[in-house]
Order: C-alpha cells, then sequence, then structure tokens
C-alpha cells in the first residue's frame, strides 16, 4: 500500500513553482552581493549584477500570472483558493498542543502565510524597484522610502525562503510533490487528513495511483457526509473524533 | 444542507494588508530610516561582532555613476593638481601619504538619507596641496575628477580652504578600499557625500564654478549638509 500515490501539482502547477524559485534565487543572490557588504567585495561584477538583477525582477511576476491565465492553470486557481481560506483547523494548527488533532486540507497555515507573503513581496518589490530603477518622476524621500522598503522585504524574503528551503528539504514526501508532482497517500492521510479525504472520498477510500488527473472532485459537504458514513480510518485512531470535536471549540 | 465551512478569506487580507504596508513605506520609509540611523546605528558601531553591520542602516551604501567601481594599484596613482596655479604638479600615492597628515572624526551622510556614525578619516587638508601649487588670483574656484574620468565635482577655493576638507587616503585607520573610493578620495566632511569625489585624479583651479556630475543633475552645487538639497539633517 505505501506505494499510492495521490498527485498533488499539476505540471502548470510546478513549472510556476520552480520558474519563480529560479528567479527568485537570481534575485536575491545579486541583490545582497550588490549591497551586503562583505558579500559585494566578494563577488564585484556590479554593472552585470545590476543588469541581472534588473531583468530578473521584471521577469519575476511573470511564471504566476501566465499560469494562472492559461487555460490550464485550473488546479492552480483553485489552489489559491485554499491558499486564501482559513479554517477554523487552521487556527487549531497553531497551538503546538492541539497542532496534531487538526485536520488540514491540502495546504498547512505555514505554507498558507509563506505564499501569501511571497505574493505579495513580489508585489511590494516590483513596486519599490521600479520607484529605485525609474526614480524621476519621485520625491527624495519617496526614493529613500523605496530603499527602506526594497531592503527590509528583502530581509523577510531572505528568511522567508530560507525557511521555505529548509523545512523542504526536512519533508521529502512534501518535496516529492513539487518536483515531481504526485505524494505518497499515507502522507497525506496522515498530514492533510481533510485533503485526504477530499481527494478518495467518493471512490470510497481506494486512491487512484499517480497518474492522470483525479476527475471530478467530490462537492465539500459530498465530501464530509463520506466521511461520516464511511472514513473512520482516515482519522488518527489517537486523536480519533477531533476532526469533529475541535470544529466546535475556539482557539 | 448549510454551506460547509470554507474558511475566511485571511490570505487575501494579509496579502493586502502587506501591500499596503509597502506602500506606507514608501512614504513614510524615510522618516524610519533616519530614525534607525540617528537612534540604533550608534548602538551598532559598538557591536563588534560586525553582525549587525547586515543590516541595512548605519551602513555605507556604495553607489557607482558607472556601472563598476574603478580600480588603480597604490603604485601606478599620481594625483595632478593643474589650471589656474603658478605650478602645476603630480605626487604619488608615496609623497601625498608623506605630507603632514590631517584626522577628522566625523558622520558621513549621504543625500540620499543614511547616515555613518563617527568616522575616522586620514588624509591631507587640500588648502596644504593648494598652497604647494600656488594658486592665481583669478581661480575662484576647483573642480575635481575621477580617474575613470566619468565624475566631476566643484568647491568654491573658500570652501576648499576649509581645515576640514581633505584628500583622504585612510577610513578607519585601513587604506582607503576600491569601494570608498581609493587610493585617494576627496573628503569634503560639513557636505553631503556626493561632495567627496571618489577615485580622485585630477584637482583643477578654474576661474568659476563648474558644476559636477550630479549638480548637473539637480543637487545643489553647496551641498553643507542640513542646509540643502531641501533636507534638514543634523550637520556632521
Amino acid at each position: 500500500m505505501s506505494s499510492r500515490t495521490l498527485p498533488r501539482f499539476d505540471r502548470v502547477e510546478r513549472y510556476a513553482h520552480w520558474c519563480t524559485a529560479t528567479l527568485m534565487l537570481i534575485l536575491l543572490f545579486t541583490g545582497f552581493s550588490m549591497y551586503a557588504g562583505p558579500l559585494s567585495q566578494l563577488v564585484g561584477r556590479r554593472l552585470l549584477m545590476r543588469t541581472v538583477h534588473l531583468y530578473a525582477g521584471l521577469l519575476l511576476p511573470v511564471p504566476i500570472v501566465v499560469a494562472i491565465a492559461l487555460r490550464a492553470g485550473g488546479q492552480l486557481r483553485e489552489d489559491l483558493g485554499r491558499l486564501n481560506r482559513w479554517t477554523h483547523e487552521d487556527r487549531v494548527w497553531w497551538s503546538r498542543r492541539r497542532r496534531a488533532g487538526a485536520r488540514l486540507g491540502k495546504f498547512n497555515p505555514g505554507q498558507k502565510l509563506n505564499a501569501t507573503f511571497i505574493g505579495a513581496s513580489i508585489v511590494v518589490m516590483l513596486m519599490s524597484g521600479s520607484i529605485l530603477k525609474w526614480y524621476g518622476p519621485f520625491t527624495d524621500s519617496w526614493r529613500q522610502g523605496a530603499t527602506f522598503v526594497h531592503d527590509w522585504f528583502a530581509i523577510g524574503l531572505l528568511f522567508a525562503i530560507g525557511g521555505h528551503i529548509v523545512l523542504a528539504f526536512r519533508d521529502p514526501d512534501a518535496l516529492n510533490g513539487m518536483v515531481h508532482g504526485p505524494v505518497d497517500a499515507g502522507w497525506a492521510k496522515l498530514h492533510r487528513p481533510r485533503w485526504y479525504a477530499e481527494m478518495v472520498g467518493s471512490d470510497g477510500g481506494g486512491a487512484p495511483d499517480a497518474i492522470g488527473d483525479i476527475g471530478a472532485r467530490p462537492a465539500h459537504d459530498a465530501t464530509e457526509s463520506g466521511l461520516r458514513a464511511g472514513e473512520v480510518p482516515v482519522v488518527d485512531p489517537v486523536h480519533g473524533g477531533t476532526g469533529d470535536g475541535v470544529g466546535d471549540r475556539e482557539l | 444542507m448549510t454551506e460547509p465551512d470554507r474558511g475566511a478569506p485571511v490570505g487575501r487580507r494579509v496579502f493586502l494588508g502587506l501591500v499596503g504596508l509597502g506602500a506606507a513605506g514608501v512614504i513614510v520609509g524615510a522618516k524610519v530610516q533616519n530614525w534607525l540611523e540617528q537612534v540604533v546605528a550608534p548602538i551598532e558601531a559598538k557591536d563588534f561582532t560586525g553582525l549587525t553591520s547586515l543590516l541595512p542602516f548605519g551602513n555605507y551604501r556604495f553607489y557607482s555613476i558607472t556601472g563598476d567601481f574603478p580600480h588603480r594599484a597604490r603604485d601606478q596613482y599620481t594625483l595632478e593638481v593643474k589650471g589656474l596655479v603658478e605650478t602645476p604638479f603630480s605626487i604619488s600615492y608615496a609623497e601625498l601619504t608623506a605630507m603632514p597628515a590631517t584626522k577628522l572624526k566625523r558622520d558621513f551622510q549621504c543625500v540620499t538619507g543614511w547616515r555613518v556614525p563617527d568616522q575616522h578619516w586620514t588624509g591631507v587638508q587640500l588648502s596644504k596641496l593648494l598652497d604647494r601649487a600656488g594658486v592665481k588670483p583669478e581661480a575662484t574656484a576647483l573642480r575635481f575628477v575621477s580617474f575613470d574620468g566619468e565624475y566631476t565635482e566643484s568647491l568654491t577655493l573658500a570652501q576648499a580652504r576649509r581645515p576640514d576638507v581633505m584628500v583622504a587616503y585612510q577610513l578607519e585607520s585601513k587604506p582607503l578600499s576600491r569601494q570608498h573610493g581609493g587610493p585617494v578620495r576627496l573628503y569634503v566632511a560639513p557636505m553631503y557625500g556626493y561632495k567627496s569625489c571618489k577615485w580622485l585624479q585630477t584637482i583643477e583651479l578654474t576661474a568659476r564654478v563648474e558644476p559636477g556630475y550630479w549638480e548637473n543633475n539637480g543637487y545643489d552645487v553647496d551641498g553643507w549638509v542640513g542646509r540643502s538639497n531641501g533636507r534638514d539633517d543634523a550637520p556632521t
């Protein structure tokens, strides 16, 4: 049974992720090599760094915007909706004590926060970077403000992306989903039980193997009732019943 | 059946909040930055681990109007004093550093807002070089040129004779690095950084002030800290 997998990220999502990741790493490297004292003395080649930084920066929003606009971007659009919505289970997750009992959907709250922060940062960096590059119409004060914003969001991004990479390597199953697409069904069942139930719900627990799309996904309430009817094994026995129990408690 | 719990659109709120924070930061960031430079930077200066120097305040930011930093080895370097003088001359790095030195400890203030506190500069007073060349009576101003020929600056003769204006070759008791404008740069202590021509090669005495690179791009010719360019920084 351990070879069973569930499709997590489709081709469009993976391309959008890795194109954005590549551009982001180029931007962090070229940016910090121009302004972080010790690194700037090590790297040099300022004109090259500046040119690469400028074009990589202008390209940064392109992969995600194109992927969203594509006809094939349906799953990405759906996943963005999931990243947007914070349920009661997400609030439960923030409590370390009760974390194990949170019946999470496709993404955990950390992933939601990371995606939101990086998305907003792309907008902010593009805006402040453009003021720095095309400074003509702006006052000195705004230019200084743009420098300030660009600096601090860059530091925020360094930590967010550093943390993202560390956590990805700590969870090879999840990383595998972004590299190849499918994830181990056991991983999904344990860490993303609500998503697991959604994926296997109408099939009565029989997860398909990692080929192709999963077809029509059941509606939420159908999943819920299907779950109550026959999906007892999905709930971790240690925290049995928490799926309904935690929902009634306030954090 | 009732709608299942789809959750609140927290992501969208956080997203818009962060973008709003970025926009607000552009508008008020200058004030916050100035506060950081004045309040936090002196603490940072006492941090011997050097870790806080990675934070974006209280540090130099290196600018160059060309894409790169010009390079000249110290033993290849010469400084030229010419124009409206009795005896034009050139001196090598070794000759310059053998002249009587002067030291200054001042804050370094950039017109874009950042400030580095308590910097120790070592060099030769510009007035000493002027005395050696013998300024002709018709000269009223100086023109400075960097050794890549790209950057130019100006001072009036009266400004150039101030005791806190020097041709600097050391910063913090270390030879001036290439990024800081080494091996030799101008250091005009009471004025914004753009007046302190980096990679200095030529000092030319002129009949009138010829505005330099940034002055042709809108900065004030008399770049006193706190009294020019519409800024109110504390004087250095």
